[in-house]
């Protein structure tokens, strides 16, 4: 039996953690934890607040503007730093630095370069996201098969038909990957940027929440922030599978 | 059924002939691997001619380099009479490893050579359509790639080379990846649509039977770097029954005869 298609263990242990989280809750023994249920009362109260409502606006933007950003700047680079042994030469040093350093570290810059506000936040979901989709595409570019491109050659492609063609789709699973991951990066950037700056978004709600010990809805803001990041990644997996069962000759 | 002509000696031409394809003094190296050296080849215009030789003998090379795909280091290829360095619409080339694009289906694969081209898409699909069932895949028009077998994708590789109605097909040991049942029915297609056509084949293989049995003329590389060693014009009436064929004495005679000449090559 499935449940919204997962099985239903994992919604069985999952309601566990619940129960057990519960029972923590009402012990009393932290005033960090408050009752599940609580949480859950908090979460359905907090979604029909205007500040809540504007600060999903104003995070939501903030990250879809950051992901277009680093999508249209990363897609392009990685098939530059497939193709072309300069570019990759040049390149390749500093995304691999860039994809694997502690970004988080950057942000404090960023608040400099862009003030404080969401100009800091759109660079953080950039910076976080970016360079594990240069990386994948790169490595999806690398990999397409060197008849495909003769084929295309021998048929008389222009240039342009090549990358639109060919080279985009052959590389297109590789491509959605790294999409997929930059969008769980960038959630992090999102998060960060926010929490660091602070005044905007859900870093501002999270700043209140904490700063007054109103943990039942700092909790509830956290669940809502997991959920949505696990719902973004559902959602390109599902993409990325159908893509996958085209390319399955490869 | 007549006898075998053979010519030995590296650059001796028959009779002359109308020459589709001619190359000129083709040399070849691969850093310090030389592949190819002095070739001198004329193909003749409506005949199957395949490049037969052990492997690393430069076969792919030559014939990539015909196809314009890669360059050598000196001589000259002409096609038609006119020397070519690139691509063209005259030359189609036929894939080892069929080179499709997983992502489209067989009618948009076959039609792919006309959409580079850019022809129209009703036009190049209704052109599409009738190669796919020339080559036998009526019926699979809308299948992806890894719904068909080997040989039934070699054979959208090869409606595809026809779509573009180019004179010259080039075809690179296109039955390599494809099961013996399948090879034998391809071969015999291949052979059908040689007589129906009108166009003219270059074939690269590795397997003596398979050229003698299609072939109206046979170059043998050299070992690396590879230089014309024979030519051979296996005469075989192919009109007959194709199991016949390979029964015939003097088909077997041919498969001997090229065997003896490239058995010193073999360790
Ligand atoms: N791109 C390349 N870079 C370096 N060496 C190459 C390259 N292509 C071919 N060679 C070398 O050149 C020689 C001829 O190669 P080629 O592929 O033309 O041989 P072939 O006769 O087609 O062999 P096979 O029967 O194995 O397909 C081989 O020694 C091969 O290793
Ligand atoms: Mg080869």
């Amino acid at each position: 039996m499935t449940i919204f298609g997962y099985r239903i263990p994992m919604m069985a242990s999952l309601l566990v953690w619940c129960v057990a989280w519960e029972i923590v809750g009402r012990l009393d023994l932290m005033i960090m934890v408050p009752p599940f249920s609580e949480v859950l009362r908090a979460a359905v109260d907090l979604v029909q607040t205007p500040s809540w409502q504007s600060a999903t606006v104003t995070t939501l933007r903030a990250f879809a503007i950051g992901m277009a950003l680093s999508i249209v700047v990363g897609v392009p680079l990685g098939i530059l730093m497939g193709r072309i042994k300069l570019a990759d030469e040049l390149l390749g040093m500093w995304v691999s630095i860039f994809s694997s350093a502690p970004l988080s570290a950057l942000v404090p810059v960023l608040m400099i370069l862009f003030g404080f506000g969401e100009k800091t936040i759109i660079a953080a979901v950039f910076l976080f996201a970016i360079w594990i989709i240069v990386l994948d595409t790169r490595a999806g570019v690398r990999h397409i098969s060197p008849s495909l491109i003769e084929m295309a050659k021998s048929y008389g492609a222009t240039k342009r038909a090549l990358y639109v063609k060919i080279i985009l789709w052959a590389a297109l699973p590789e491509i959605l990957a790294g999409i997929r991951l930059g969008l769980i990066r960038g959630v992090k950037g999102v998060v960060i940027g926010q929490l660091l700056v602070a005044i905007v978004g859900y870093g501002a709600l999270f700043e209140t929440f904490s700063r007054n010990f109103r943990m039942a809805e700092f909790w509830a803001l956290t669940i809502i922030l997991f959920a949505f990041a696990l719902l973004i990644s559902e959602l390109i997996e599902r993409l990325e599978a159908k893509v996958e069962f085209y390319a399955g000759a490869r | 059924m007549r006898n075998a002509t053979l010519r030995k000696g590296p650059t001796l031409m028959p009779e002359p002939v109308d020459a589709i394809v001619e190359v000129r003094g083709v040399s070849k190296s691969y850093g310090n691997v030389e592949a190819l050296r002095g070739i001198d080849l004329d193909f003749p215009r409506g005949k199957l001619t395949s490049l037969l030789g052990p492997s690393g003998c430069g076969k792919t090379t030559l014939l990539k380099i015909i196809a314009g795909l890669v360059n050598a280091d000196a001589g000259t290829i002409s096609v038609n009479g006119r020397t070519v360095s690139k691509p063209g619409p005259e030359r189609a080339f036929v894939f080892q490893d069929f080179a499709l694009l997983p992502w489209a289906t067989v009618l948009r694969n076959v039609a792919f050579g006309l959409e580079l081209r850019g022809k129209a898409a009703a036009e190049r699909e209704k052109i599409a359509r009738h190669y796919i069932g020339e080559v036998g895949l009526a019926g699979f028009e809308d299948k992806y790639p890894h719904e068909l077998s080997g040989g039934m994708r070699q054979r959208v590789g090869l409606a595809r080379a026809l779509s573009v109605d180019a004179d010259v097909l080039l075809l690179d040991e296109p039955f390599s990846a494809v099961d013996e049942q399948n090879r034998r029915k391809f071969q015999e297609d291949l052979i059908r649509l040689r007589t129906t056509q009108n166009k003219t084949f270059i074939f690269v293989t590795h397997s003596i039977e398979e050229a003698v049995y299609i072939s109206d003329r046979i170059v043998l590389l050299s070992p690396r770097p590879g230089r014309i060693s024979q030519i051979i014009e296996p005469e075989i009436d192919r009109s007959v029954d194709p199991d016949r064929i390979h029964r015939d004495k003097h088909y077997l005679d041919t498969v001997e005869e090229i065997w003896q000449g490239l058995k010193q090559y073999v360790d």
